[in-house]
């Protein structure tokens, strides 16, 4: 059994239309604890591993089979719950939420529905306001609680010969959301809400809520009601559609689970001294090991590099590209605020275009530094060096000296060179200092960016003067 | 071998579902090696043992007398048969009981009635007085009690040293008083749960089934302390021991639980019960009455608690993974209907059904959580009394000796249970340790047991008082020479066995 953690985020938002409404989105988001093994059974728990080749007797619900819970399980917990400043419950309990379903074996889910191991954290984000990056604005959503709970297993269904096959391994996706949404007039008491079921992704996931919205909008202004029901999102036609819900109200039928004795957390304070401490879970030493979390990580890089702020955010919403960044500047002279340029707009632009994560750039970090220290040391220009990334990222492995050499990129440092340029272009164009800059463009026109800016701006400028 | 021809002998009353006879005599075969090279695994190694059929036994048929399970092998050993087995332990079959473990008198299996020995004693056919002369001779033999009644005729007729049962309510002490020997519950949490077929999680503990006091602190020991894959068993190593021989009572105090003179306590057990205190007060131990003023709920909400999770643990049994599955196809919904219809008996169903009903979201808090209360109210009571002093408290086990099958019978499952159980669940409820000590024999010539309860892992102390009991009251060893003659008039092919 994989193990899943909900967040319910009670947020609120504005949404106008032509009448104001205010909708209100309740997420329960199910996230999948990185651990070697299940939450209750030792059985291992790995990406698209065959089917029902991960099921312990446990798994499977066999008769005599008892629950045992993972401690690295609930240290993931704990520190979820610190993370988003969560008070950690000292002792959570577990139920059993009763259904029947294919794949769900024993007829009952394992989770916390009253005392679960986390309670009333929060949140804090920043978006942007008209996609400007300088207008970040701060919010806060409110989590209601956070609880282990056992996964249920995978249907899936083989129409062609109308039979269900299951797959103990347990569900694959890492993350699932359900999202509840109403809308109300200010003032008045909350609308009636639909949960949309089995969102997948975090795009889905937004798709999702803004279609719901709007869609319960549209049906409250045209004088219909809004049920209370269980919808599902078809990312095909990007709207949400009624699920079948034949059988009702679903009563589950919660009870505590009598096989888990209550879940006891210590702290330093309360962690008896004669007990074995590879036993208990101690939430001061999760606490220290938590590694800084992103508010802290980005002051920390907005002070240490003098980076602007929504540069840092995104730094640290490309997974891998704070590292990059920083692994960049330990090898480079170039200041941190122009390695930043490069970083976003070239190396970020480029990754984007093909779909790329960051550890999947084929420019490393090493031969970025490399690029940019010939930049520093006006091997090359800018300009130059734009193209040498270029090449860069076709992967041949080439190192950028090789480029530079193979396209002859190299600065023109030499003086009689530039000024047999200079004067070809000063034939062209009479002398007037408003039109330096123009000039300069076209000379580095002339040399494909070779030529050394400053030197040319000297060089036009006693032409200029002569 | 002595022990498989005396359970073929004896077949006729109902006590195994499975007789493991080739893993057994192989079982044997290994131990004699074992004993021959002077290496014995421990104190059972070479032992004949039964196990009740809610236990996991891989490679044997685990079946809890239901249709559910018929022919359903499990791929894994429970934690108790496992050690048993490490021990050298030779695992003869596995005993009858009352579906799913689900009744009072192990006559609700779909393997049929349990017949308890003592109804082929010599003793009962003394006494026994046809009422008329129409009347069948053989129709007159008693139930075993239950819902361990296999286990507890298993040890009573000799075909195996110890038995293990399960006790949720008095499942093992109940069918001990019956067949007149030792049943011990002990205290929850001492013996792994893993791998026993559950009835009440919250309640239930593997039992032990043997022919004295002694024999039970073995069999405890070799199966107590924590397992792994049972997390509500105890951390700590659990320390075997061996019973001493008490000679001075004078420091003990007993405690009399005066709710316990229940309602329908028959005069005969009644008399044997003060006739126990003045014993213990004779030899100079304290005996007081005491009172614990919850008892009279207790049984209500047992049945509450009981049934919850009975719908419960039973939810798992839907046809898919194992076991019975209705050929029913017409969808996946009918097919779970189909198959539980079929699987399960009336009164298994009942109690998912009353079970699922306490647990509705209306009635949870009325239902559920009051019991629960009272239980806790239940286990303070206990906690009370032994807070104040009482060691031991000494209670009958049952309300009367074994009634004959026809008897039983007319009243339904539910009924004969709340009165069955009335004494014992308590100690369930609180998760107290107990046992059954076989006292003496009632007019109509068969067995009566009365119930120690102890403070809370404290077997020792009660398995000593227990001891210096038995050794007072001497109570009587089976005449089964009625065997002999039903053994040739049943299985004349086979050869008979007599019994000392």
């Amino acid at each position: 059994m994989s193990s899943i953690f909900k967040l319910y985020f009670p947020s609120l938002f504005f949404f106008f239309s032509l009448a104001p409404w205010v909708p209100v989105v309740g997420l329960e988001i199910h996230a999948q604890i990185s651990s070697n093994s299940k939450l209750f059974s030792g059985s291992q728990v790995q990406f698209a591993a065959p089917p029902n080749s991960l099921v312990s007797f446990f798994d499977a619900s066999l008769p005599g089979t008892l629950p045992v819970l993972n401690r690295r399980c609930v240290e993931a917990a704990v520190m979820t719950g610190l993370a988003l400043n969560c008070s950690i419950n000292k002792k959570s309990l577990f139920d059993r939420k009763h259904y029947f379903y294919a794949d769900l074996p024993a007829g009952y889910q394992i989770t916390q529905q009253r005392v679960p191991i986390a309670v009333n954290g929060s949140l804090s984000y920043s978006l942007c306001i008209d996609n400007k990056m300088s207008q970040m604005v701060t919010k806060t959503v409110r989590i209601k609680q956070i609880q282990l709970e056992q996964d249920s297993g995978k249907s899936l269904h083989d129409d062609t010969r109308s039979q269900t096959l299951v797959d103990l391994n347990r569900a694959e996706g890492q993350l699932r959301v359900d999202a509840n949404v109403s809308v109300h007039h200010p003032g008045e008491p909350y609308g009636v809400r639909t949960e949309v079921k089995n969102i997948n992704s975090i795009r889905f996931l937004a798709k999702a809520v803004d279609y719901e919205i709007q869609r319960q909008i549209e049906e409250l202004e045209s004088g219909r009601t809004i049920l209370n029901e269980t919808r599902a999102f078809d990312s095909k036609l990007g709207c949400t559609v009624p699920m079948r819900d034949k059988e009702g109200k679903q009563d589950y039928r919660f009870m505590p689970e009598p096989n888990l004795p209550p879940l006891i957390l210590y702290d330093a304070k309360s962690l008896p001294a004669n007990m074995n401490h590879q036993q208990v879970v101690n939430i001061d030493w999760i606490h220290e090991r938590l590694p800084d979390l992103p508010s802290v990580k980005r002051a920390k890089l907005v002070e240490r590099y003098g980076i602007l702020p929504e540069h840092s955010f995104t730094l640290l919403n490309e997974d891998g590209l704070t590292e990059f960044f920083e692994d960049v500047i330990k090898q480079t002279q170039m200041k941190p605020k122009k390695v930043i340029g490069w970083i976003l707009k070239d190396l970020l632009s480029y990754l984007k275009q093909h779909s790329l994560k960051v550890k999947e750039s084929p420019v490393s970090s090493f031969l970025l530094a490399d690029l940019l220290n010939r930049l520093e040391e006006k091997e090359i220009s800018s300009t130059a060096a734009k193209q040498v990334f270029a090449e860069l990222w076709k992967g041949e492995g080439k190192t950028p000296l090789e480029i530079v050499k193979e396209k002859k990129l190299q600065l023109i440092q030499d003086q009689k060179d530039l000024e047999q340029i200079c004067q070809a272009v000063m034939a062209i164009k009479a002398g007037n200092r408003k039109v330096l800059n123009k000039l300069i463009g076209l000379v580095q026109r002339e040399t494909q960016g070779r030529s050394n800016p400053v030197l040319v701006k000297q060089l036009l400028e006693k032409k200029l003067s002569e | 071998q002595r022990c498989l021809s005396l359970i073929k002998s004896t077949k006729f009353l109902n006590a195994y579902i499975t007789v493991a006879e080739e893993t057994a005599l192989k079982q044997a075969e290994e131990s004699e090696k074992r004993y021959r090279r002077g290496q014995p695994l421990g104190v059972l190694d070479g032992i004949p043992i039964a196990v009740k059929d809610n236990f996991n036994t891989a490679g044997i048929e685990t079946t809890c007398a239901s249709n559910m399970l018929k022919g359903y092998i499990s791929p894994y050993n429970a934690t108790v048969v496992q050690k048993l087995l490490d021990q050298g332990a030779v695992l003869l079959g596995k005993t009858n009981l009352d579906e799913f473990a689900m009744g009072s008198g192990s006559t609700d299996g779909v393997f049929g009635p349990v017949r308890n020995p003592w109804s082929y004693s010599r003793q009962y056919k003394e006494k026994y007085v046809p009422k008329s002369h129409s009347e069948d001779k053989d129709s007159n033999w008693v139930i075993t009690g239950g819902s361990s009644g296999g286990s507890a005729a298993a040890v009573s007729s000799f075909t195996c040293f110890a038995a293990l049962g399960s006790d949720t309510g008095g499942s093992t002490r109940n069918p001990a008083a019956h067949c007149g020997v030792v049943g011990l519950k002990p205290t929850y949490g001492l013996i792994s749960r893993h791998g026993l077929i559950p009835l009440v999680n919250s309640m239930d503990v593997p039992g032990i089934l043997t022919r004295c006091v002694d024999d039970a602190a073995i069999v405890l020991g070799s199966l107590a302390g924590h397992d792994p894959k049972d997390s509500t068993t105890i951390q700590d190593n659990f320390k075997p021991f061996e019973l001493s021989n008490l000679t001075d009572v004078s420091k003990l105090s007993i405690g009399i639980p005066k709710e316990y003179h229940a309602p329908g306590l028959s005069s005969e057990i009644l008399a044997l019960w003060s006739k126990a205190a003045d014993l213990f007060k004779n030899a100079g131990a304290k005996v007081i009455e005491v009172s614990l003023p919850h008892t009279r709920y207790s049984i209500v909400c047992y049945h509450v608690l009981c049934t919850a999770e009975v719908a419960s643990n039973m939810a798992r049994f839907d046809g898919l993974e194992y076991g019975h599955r209705s050929d029913m196809n017409k969808s996946t919904e009918s097919m779970y209907a189909a198959t539980r219809r079929e699987g399960f008996n009336d009164v298994v169903r009942g109690r998912i059904l009353s079970g699922n009903y306490f647990m509705l979201n209306q009635n949870y808090e009325n239902y559920f959580i009051k019991a629960q209360k009272v239980r806790r109210l239940i286990a303070n009571d206990f906690v009370k009394v032994f807070g104040s002093g009482v060691d031991i408290l000494l209670t009958p086990t049952t309300l009367s000796d074994a009634v004959p099958y026809t008897e039983f019978i007319k009243e339904d499952n539910r009924t004969r249970s709340a009165q069955d159980d009335i004494l014992t669940q308590a100690a369930n409820m609180a998760g107290l340790p107990a046992i059954n000590v076989p006292t003496a024999l009632s007019e109509r010539g068969l067995p009566v047991g009365l119930q120690f309860i102890g403070r809370s892992f404290q077997e020792k102390q009660l398995l000593t008082v227990a001891k210096w009991f038995e050794k007072q009251v001497k109570f009587p060893t089976i005449q089964l020479e009625e065997v002999k003659r039903h053994d040739h008039g049943v299985f004349q092919h086979q050869k008979s066995a007599s019994f000392l």
